[in-house]
């Protein structure tokens, strides 16, 4: 028997940036009903659940929540990636027969807890198991990034105005997009500027923090001719992992995701030189740096020189992160879901006034913990 | 007195005891593999190379170099907000293993990659417990 193609039937944000007045798991289902909506199906089609959540047993209190009972779960916690994954697992489970409607469905609020001081800035990671030869150091999330933009800056000569060019890309995209949560135009001087959070890293390379979340909804081919909007197919999908640990980390200078891209390029028969836009996980400024060597949209240590000019502007080279990403748009915490949805947007050509002019294939690539995990999606339209 | 925040300080368990103990004594361990010669870090049971369980501790020189670090200048979480600027680093040992730590004894704006360093032994207390983690400075 065939494998059965596999199509992004629907994608929808909750609403997001600061959301004072809605729990997580109201975004949650708040998102999921714009996106099976968006899909033209009813919660009651959903029979695979992928998410993920701080809380233990997630896809089972969400499942609850939500009223749905479904036959296939997926609680994958990989960090901002985990999207990713789940787009990789859901193909296979659809592939197989195992579930005909996958929803992806994700929420926080990351940022109102902050403001409501039930949670701290910085993670507290107790130091036992393999954390107790890392804890009593303070090396933090952006410390951990930060450590890999040194080493880049050292082997390769990369300057950290070179890293600025991307938050400023990012900022110059998120401008036309009037959800995203900063549209102000900024200069590379305004982001080396700024405060020193981690060095080389400013505050200005550092992603914001939000609430929200969103949906995807994907379904099995034999579904798409009932849907409402074009299908995106999934053309390839893979995954890939490194380490936890820091010290583990073998090359601070190479994200996984030359892994899984090889895989998922390779699996799609799509080359980087045919991507129209791209969607990558854009934590910090050197993490989208790391990605584009990774995924061969330039070689190993020419990042810096292929930021700069605004290569990554909508109206540049290589459009990515076309909403403003998780540097200017929003970012609750695991924004991975994000990075599809804007690209299903981009490729169905409803992304307006911030359209890439006639997309068809988009690459979309998910980086969780501190390079410790990558997903990479091919996506396409007819 | 004043709460002082322990979360951070390692938890030794029954893989590691050996580790710390040593570390109270003014000594870094780390391990090696019988069967197939691998050195690693952080230390386990098992070798992660050949996963062969005949693995030893042995004594590190204590020298290195910075791999790679970044000063970090914000950090919410006690007790490390009241330790900002520190720097956070990675040392390469000379026997090859890598390790996370702290560079001290230096302006830490004038910490490099490169930079060669030497173990040394930051004494901090858990009620009675007085644990010495490992920290390095220029050599």
């Amino acid at each position: 028997m065939a494998r059965r193609k596999v199509a992004i039937a629907g994608v929808a944000e909750s609403r997001f940036g600061e959301v004072p007045d809605a729990t997580a798991l109201q975004l949650h289902q708040e998102g999921a009903a714009l996106a099976l909506a968006d899909a033209g199906l009813k919660p009651s089609d959903v029979d695979g659940l992928f998410s993920c959540g701080a809380d233990i047993m997630h896809p089972l209190i969400l499942g609850e929540y939500l009223g749905l009972r479904p036959g296939y779960v997926d609680g994958t916690q990989v960090g901002g990636s985990s999207w990713e994954f789940f787009v990789h697992h859901a193909v296979g489970a659809i592939e197989a027969g195992l579930c005909d409607v996958a929803l992806l469905n994700y929420a926080t609020t990351s940022r109102s807890d902050l403001k409501r001081k039930i949670r701290s800035a910085n993670v507290a990671i107790e130091a036992r198991g393999p954390a107790q030869f890392e804890s009593a150091y303070g090396h933090t999330v952006i410390g951990r990034h930060a450590m890999a933009a040194t080493r880049h800056m050292f082997e390769f000569g990369t300057t950290q105005e070179q890293l600025a060019e991307i938050a400023v890309a990012m900022r110059a995209n998120a401008s036309r997009n009037p959800l995203a949560m900063y549209r102000d135009p900024i200069t590379v001087e305004d982001v080396v500027g700024s405060r020193a959070i981690c060095s080389p890293l400013h505050k200005l390379d550092c992603c914001i923090r939000s609430d929200g979340g969103g949906a995807v909804v994907l379904v099995a081919e034999d579904r798409v001719k009932d849907l409402p909007s074009k299908p995106v197919w999934v053309l390839g999908a893979a995954e890939a992992t490194s380490h936890h640990t820091m010290s583990e980390w073998q090359d601070f200078t190479e994200s996984p995701a030359r892994y899984s891209a090889e895989r998922a390029f390779g699996r799609a028969g799509v080359k980087p030189s045919e991507i129209d836009v791209l969607e990558v996980y854009d934590s910090f400024t050197i993490t989208v740096l790391l990605t584009l060597e990774a995924l061969g949209f330039c070689g190993k240590g020419e990042g810096g020189p292929f930021v700069e000019g605004g290569r990554l502007t909508i109206d540049g080279d290589l459009p990515t992160n076309t909403d403003g990403g998780g540097l200017s748009s929003n970012h609750p915490g695991m924004r991975g879901i994000f990075l599809i949805i804007e690209a299903a947007r981009q490729l169905r050509g409803e992304a307006t006034g911030r359209q890439v002019r006639d997309a068809k294939l988009a690459a979309v690539n998910g980086t969780g913990g501190w390079f410790s995990s990558t997903g990479t999606l091919i996506l396409g339209v007819d | 007195m004043p709460k002082v925040a322990t979360w951070h300080l390692p938890v030794a368990d029954l893989e590691t005891k050996p580790y710390w103990d040593a570390t109270a004594q003014g000594t870094l361990l780390i391990k090696e593999c019988h069967a197939c010669g691998h050195v690693f870090f952080y230390p386990r049971n098992h070798c992660p190379s050949c996963w062969s369980t005949d693995t030893t501790w042995r004594e590190a020189s204590g020298r290195g170099t910075v791999y790679t670090f970044t000063v970090v200048y914000q950090n919410d979480l006690p007790p490390f907000r009241d330790r900002i600027p520190y720097v956070v680093a990675i040392v390469e040992l000379d026997e090859g293993v890598r390790m996370t730590s702290n560079i001290e004894g230096v302006t830490p704006e004038d910490v490099r990659c490169g930079m060669p360093v030497q173990v040394g032994f930051r004494d901090e207390q858990r009620g009675d417990e007085t644990i010495a983690i490992p920290i390095f400075r220029p050599a």
